[in-house]
């Protein structure tokens, strides 16, 4: 682990819905240019945990953190920080395809132009090339007139990962972003998680424990708001430290 | 709440249903009972739907009758006559459908925004919740009254009756209906949409105008519809500050309109007016009827792109 480059480092964080302590004295460190899935049972923070990464909790009164979470080296929970620059540096794809009320061609230019002004033809390829990384480009490629809504939700979760990467984030956060799809275009998602890892540091939430161990390279359990073990995925589900993570992993709990 | 209990518990009834079957007399006599009351209460709703249908028929029909032997090609080309004489009703429906296009260009933006306010800013502080209560006081509060108010506020500082002091009672009474649907159908927007948009760092003002607006655009346009239909037969609001008018009129004068020409013509002893009056209440109720269906239809596009 020490050799690896970090890219989110989480020191002592803690979270509050309300008075409800929902995460305890997390410490973790996320490396650069890997896949890094959280499981564990449901409301065990692993959602909220990674919606700290984008500071998302914010949108609802009564959410706070404490502690530090640095992105570089820089604590992204510190009031300076521009939150709307933290997201578009860190993209998030949610657990049911969310495409906006638009063509397919503008929901990828949404927030491209948000923070980038390019011309036409610069916009054209930058369309295609998230298309591409998605894997939707031949799908796609003579309907970008057509409103999002006419994919079917595979592919419209594939144009809202184009839409995120887009934008060209350095981190790309995952919550579930398979359980709303049938097998095979979970199947391509998994597959094009695979390709991003080499551009982005990815962090994916998932309920299905298969898919953790087929994408991820670090696997991190979380149990009633503690992070209970985290470790290169192999070793998380070969040779579990921790009791409660065998359980887990093997079925006999969750 | 109501409809998920109600779904997780009817797999349970049927399965004591199957697991003690009707051998039992006992739930021989539950199921005859609860088919006896479905019986009754189905009878009864037909009967009050009958009941209310039957009401409404007949005024359509008297409606279509009276109003189709007033109409003529004379009803659109000329203007209001007086007794005896040959004439139409072309100054009032103008008058309408200038107050009613005015009243609405007023009142529509107005709407849109505090209802935008209402379901995407409105979360945290008393002013939302305040602004909400009030409007709903406005939504339900009598024509007349804001009639009333304008005539006081406006009519009586300028010193005369206009077509614009008609057109300002009438967006009074857009305002709360266009505020109410537009919070409304903003709040069916799912929260993952915000969300996504967020996510990517789009402002607010941008996720509301080019994502939340967006996807809710059927809805407020019905909205508006249903407001412009409300308003184009309002009577009591349009007494006080409008008036009447017997030949053409500018917005800045006493003007024309089609429910006070009924209400005044109805009221007259002269036959010629009397089938003047059922023409234009026979104009008015198809353009609602219009609007109505117009607005249902584009509802059901709405429910059915999701």
């Amino acid at each position: 682990m020490t050799e690896q480059a970090i890219k989110l480092k989480v020191k002592d964080l803690n979270f509050y819905y309300g008075n409800f302590l929902a995460l305890k004295k997390v410490n973790l460190d996320i490396p650069a240019g890997k896949v890094t899935a959280f499981i564990g049972p449901s409301g065990c923070g692993k959602s909220t945990l990674l919606r700290t990464f984008n500071r998302m909790f914010e949108l609802y009164p009564g959410m706070r953190a404490e502690g530090e979470i640095l992105l570089d080296n820089q604590n992204i929970l510190a009031k300076s920080v521009d939150v709307n620059m933290l997201r578009a540096s860190v993209g998030m794809v949610f657990q049911k395809p969310t495409p906006f009320p638009m063509s397919i061609y503008d929901n990828i230019t949404f927030g491209v132009k948000l923070y980038e002004n390019l011309s036409r033809s610069e916009m054209d390829d930058r369309v295609e090339w998230a298309l591409r990384k998605a894997a939707l480009w031949n799908e796609v490629k003579d309907k970008l007139k057509q409103s999002g809504n006419s994919l079917s939700g595979g592919q419209q979760q594939r144009l809202c990962i184009a839409r995120g990467v887009a934008t060209r984030p350095e981190v790309l956060l995952l919550d579930e972003p398979t359980s709303a799809l049938d097998p095979i275009s979970t199947a391509h998602i998994e597959e094009l998680i695979h390709e991003l890892k080499q551009d982005y540091t990815i962090a994916i939430v998932t309920h299905n424990m298969q898919q953790a161990a087929r994408v991820s390279d670090y696997t991190a359990y979380m149990y009633l708001g503690e992070l209970m073990e985290f470790g290169a995925t192999d070793d998380i589900f070969t040779a579990p430290k921790r009791k409660e993570t065998e359980d887990y992993i093997t079925g006999k709990f969750g | 709440m109501m409809t998920t209990t109600l779904t997780a518990r009817s797999p349970n009834t049927d399965r004591t249903m199957s697991a003690q079957p009707s051998k039992n007399s006992r739930n021989n006599a539950i199921y005859a009972r609860r088919r006896f009351v479905n019986g009754f209460n189905m009878t009864a709703s037909l009967l009050a739907m009958g009941f209310g249908l039957f009401w409404l028929a007949w005024i359509l029909y008297t409606l279509l009758a009276h109003g189709l032997a007033g109409m003529s090609m004379d009803v659109f080309t000329k203007i209001t006559p007086p007794p005896g004489s040959a004439g139409g009703l072309i100054n009032a429906i103008a008058g309408s459908l200038k107050m009613t296009f005015f009243g609405t260009l007023l009142g529509t933006p107005i709407g849109i925004l505090a209802g935008v306010y209402l379901a995407e800013f409105g979360d945290r502080g008393w002013l939302a919740p305040a602004t909400r209560f009030i409007n709903d006081i406005l939504l339900s509060a009598p024509s007349i009254v804001i009639g009333l108010f304008i005539y006081e506020m406006y009519v009586v500082t300028m010193g005369h009756f206009s077509g614009w002091a008609g057109a300002l009672a009438l967006s009074l009474l857009v305002i709360p209906v266009v505020v109410r649907t537009t919070e409304n159908m903003l709040r069916l927007v799912p929260n993952s949409l915000r969300e996504a948009a967020i996510a990517l760092g789009a402002p607010q003002w941008k996720v509301t105008m080019y994502v939340t607006l967006r996807s809710a655009k059927a809805g407020v346009i019905t909205g508006i519809l249903l407001a412009v239909a409300r308003i184009s037969g309002e009577t009591a609001p349009l007494l006080f500050t409008a008036l009447n008018n017997q030949f053409w009129s500018g917005m800045n004068q006493p003007m024309a309109n089609l429910p006070i020409v009924i209400f005044q013509f109805a009221m007259s002893p002269y036959e010629d007016w009397h089938a003047l009056a059922w023409a234009g209440a026979l104009l008015i109720t198809l353009s609602v009827l219009t609007l109505n269906i117009v607005a249902r239809w584009l509802g059901s596009q709405k429910t059915q792109s999701h």
